[in-house]
């Protein structure tokens, strides 16, 4: 069940935002959307939800062809990057939305929507409008909106984009748990790939109308399809022309038979870790330490040193050119 | 210090000249009329006003602004929505057709309606045929109001819908509101005060058009006279007593409209 969308393109004029777009979302699980700015993501979203109309292809949501259905008939929750918090209703009202359109008992509403707002912390703040509450509050206070109609699938549309850093890291914590108790068939987007790797069993990257990949956060860190998803995913540097994480490679005696061979160029610590240019023939690669390893090799600039991959396995592009 | 002192100088000096400009120009001949109305006496006021002629002039003109603010209200909810929420060919057309009112002299929009709706015109005589009289008679008194009204209620909504956005009207759709649940629950509440301001000043300036009535009513007493006519009238026929009466009891209608809007109106709202 859960999400099927099947061949869909999207134009408006003659910009291209989805390019026959297949992907599966499978029921239950958390799927993160991600991609650059203007790859078509939070298109693709908005197809699902059928606030998009696609030019070409099917939207299949729960076993239903839904790619005809108004966004009305659709059964699906949708959260906003700004809220679009009802701003003349109380919170109790906004979440009450939904289930009073569906002409719900009073009772059976008002039951329904406090045990929403306990689910997401903002039971006190039922009488409030959403204007006396902080982004993250409003955001929960959407969550809670979209979740009361119980949808058979949650798009959310970067949900913490509008949030300040440490609101945000909380949330996608509180995401992941709320998922855990709801098991309800997710698809968030985001531009942010340590948030997708944070809060999703899977991901979806998507750039330029065109799905790139799809897989677990470690099967597209490790195991990168193509050189984007390898670049978007994580850190990137060249070892002898070849793209490896920086984290992969190790510093060792210049003498070491295959390792390549140059010369510290610079030592920056950054908290815990520490980056390390080594200057070598074909170029500056970038070597990332721990502190304790940078310590023990007491590395200075214009130290003769090698490098080369810590275990090979974990190269990248090689394996991900005969996998493809 | 010194830099401190002339920033007070200055500000206070630009607040005198802001309260003198504002008083020459409004608080002084308001008062003046206010003075000049009662300098008479309650008694005389209250003769005026009850002057059956005065009582059906003010009859007409709440008829036509009635009609006015309601036909106005409807478009220029309609013309708001359109303009701000849907794509059409000609938009920008329409958009600057909604100003035009603005632009042009009441007294032009009578006569042009005069020339379209004219007993001798083939419009004016096919409503004639039909027993409605246009021109010299209610209908073209208010379509003149709504003419010269037109722009009003439009130009105070469009910015708010423009505020507001449609994610709280897609929100609502995916919550399973229909175009109609989700206009009346979320757009509308949305957008009350916008409207209400746009409907008020809809009817003050209905209550107190002049040009273009005078030219398509006719100024029959006691048939097609508006209050605003009457005020005139009454002042050439050396009537000073009713003509400062009625235009008093004409500005305080409005006034009273726009006073209760902001008293019942919340702060943080727009």
């Amino acid at each position: 069940m859960g999400i099927s969308v099947r061949n869909v393109t999207k134009r408006f004029g003659s910009f291209v935002a989805l390019d026959d777009v297949s992907i599966d979302i499978p029921s239950g699980s958390l799927t993160a959307l991600l991609g650059p700015s203007g790859g078509g993501k939070t298109t693709l979203l908005r197809v699902i939800a059928g606030l998009e109309r696609p030019d070409t292809g099917v939207v299949d949501i729960a076993g239903t062809d839904s790619t005809k259905l108004p966004p009305q008939h659709r059964n699906v929750g949708f959260v906003f990057q700004h809220y679009a918090a009802f701003k003349h209703m109380t919170v109790f009202k906004n979440v009450a939305f939904g289930l009073s359109i569906r002409k719900r008992a009073k009772a059976e509403i008002r039951k329904r929507v406090m045990e929403l707002l306990e689910l997401v912390h903002i039971e006190h703040l039922a009488n409030q409008y959403p204007g006396q509450l902080s982004g993250g509050q409003r955001q929960r206070m959407a969550l809670a909106r979209a979740l009361a109609v119980e949808p058979e699938v949650l798009l959310l549309d970067e949900p913490f984009g509008a949030l300040d850093a440490q609101v945000r890291k909380e949330l996608r914590a509180w995401l992941r748990r709320l998922h855990d108790e709801v098991h309800v068939t997710t698809a968030f987007v985001t531009h942010d790939q340590e948030e997708a790797m944070d809060v999703a069993g899977r991901i979806v990257v998507i750039a330029d109308g065109k799905i790139e990949q799809t897989g677990t956060p470690d099967e597209l860190y490790d195991e990168p399809s193509s050189d984007f998803v390898m670049g978007f995913l994580g850190p990137v540097t060249r070892l002898n022309g070849r793209r490896v994480r920086p984290h992969d490679l190790e510093i060792v005696s210049p003498s070491t038979p295959d390792a390549v061979s140059g010369h510290v160029a610079r030592v920056v610590r950054l908290g815990f870790e520490v980056r390390v240019d080594v200057a070598t023939d074909k170029g500056e690669v970038w070597v990332q330490l721990t502190r304790g390893d940078a310590d023990r090799l007491a590395l200075v600039p214009g130290a003769a040193v090698g490098v080369r991959a810590a275990h090979e396995s974990v190269v990248g592009p090689a394996r991900a050119a005969t996998q493809t | 210090m010194a830099d401190n002192s002339t920033t007070t100088a200055s500000r206070l000096g630009l607040r005198i000249v802001a309260l003198a400009y504002v008083g020459m120009i409004l608080l002084l001949p308001v008062g003046l009329l206010f003075w000049r109305t009662f300098e008479n006496g309650v008694g005389e006021v209250w003769d005026q006003l009850t002057n059956p002629a005065a009582v059906h002039a003010f009859r007409v003109t709440l008829i036509v602004a009635f009609w006015a603010v309601l036909g106005n209200t409807v478009f220029g909810l309609g013309a708001a929505l359109l303009l701000v929420r849907h794509r059409f060919p000609g938009k920008r057309v329409f958009n600057a057709l909604i100003d035009l009112p603005f632009a042009v002299s009441p007294v032009v929009v009578g006569l042009a309606l005069i020339l379209v709706y004219g007993p001798n015109t083939s419009t004016g005589s096919w409503f004639a045929d039909r027993g409605i009289d246009v021109i010299f008679s209610l209908p073209g008194m208010v379509i003149a109001t709504i003419f010269v009204s037109l722009p009003l209620v439009v130009r105070e909504v469009v910015p708010v819908l423009e505020e507001i956005g449609d994610e709280q009207e897609q929100a609502a759709w995916t919550l399973g509101a229909s175009k109609r649940q989700t206009f009346l629950r979320v757009t509308l509440p949305a957008i009350r005060w916008a409207l209400a301001y746009g409907v008020v000043l809809t009817l003050a300036r209905a209550l107190g058009e002049f040009g273009a009535v005078a030219v398509v009513s006719g100024n029959v007493v006691n048939k097609t006279q508006t209050a605003p006519l009457y005020v005139r009238n009454a002042y050439l026929n050396f009537n000073q007593q009713g003509a400062y009466t009625v235009a008093f009891a004409l500005a305080m209608i409005a006034i009273l409209a726009l006073v209760i809007l902001n008293l019942v109106r919340p702060k943080e709202h727009t």
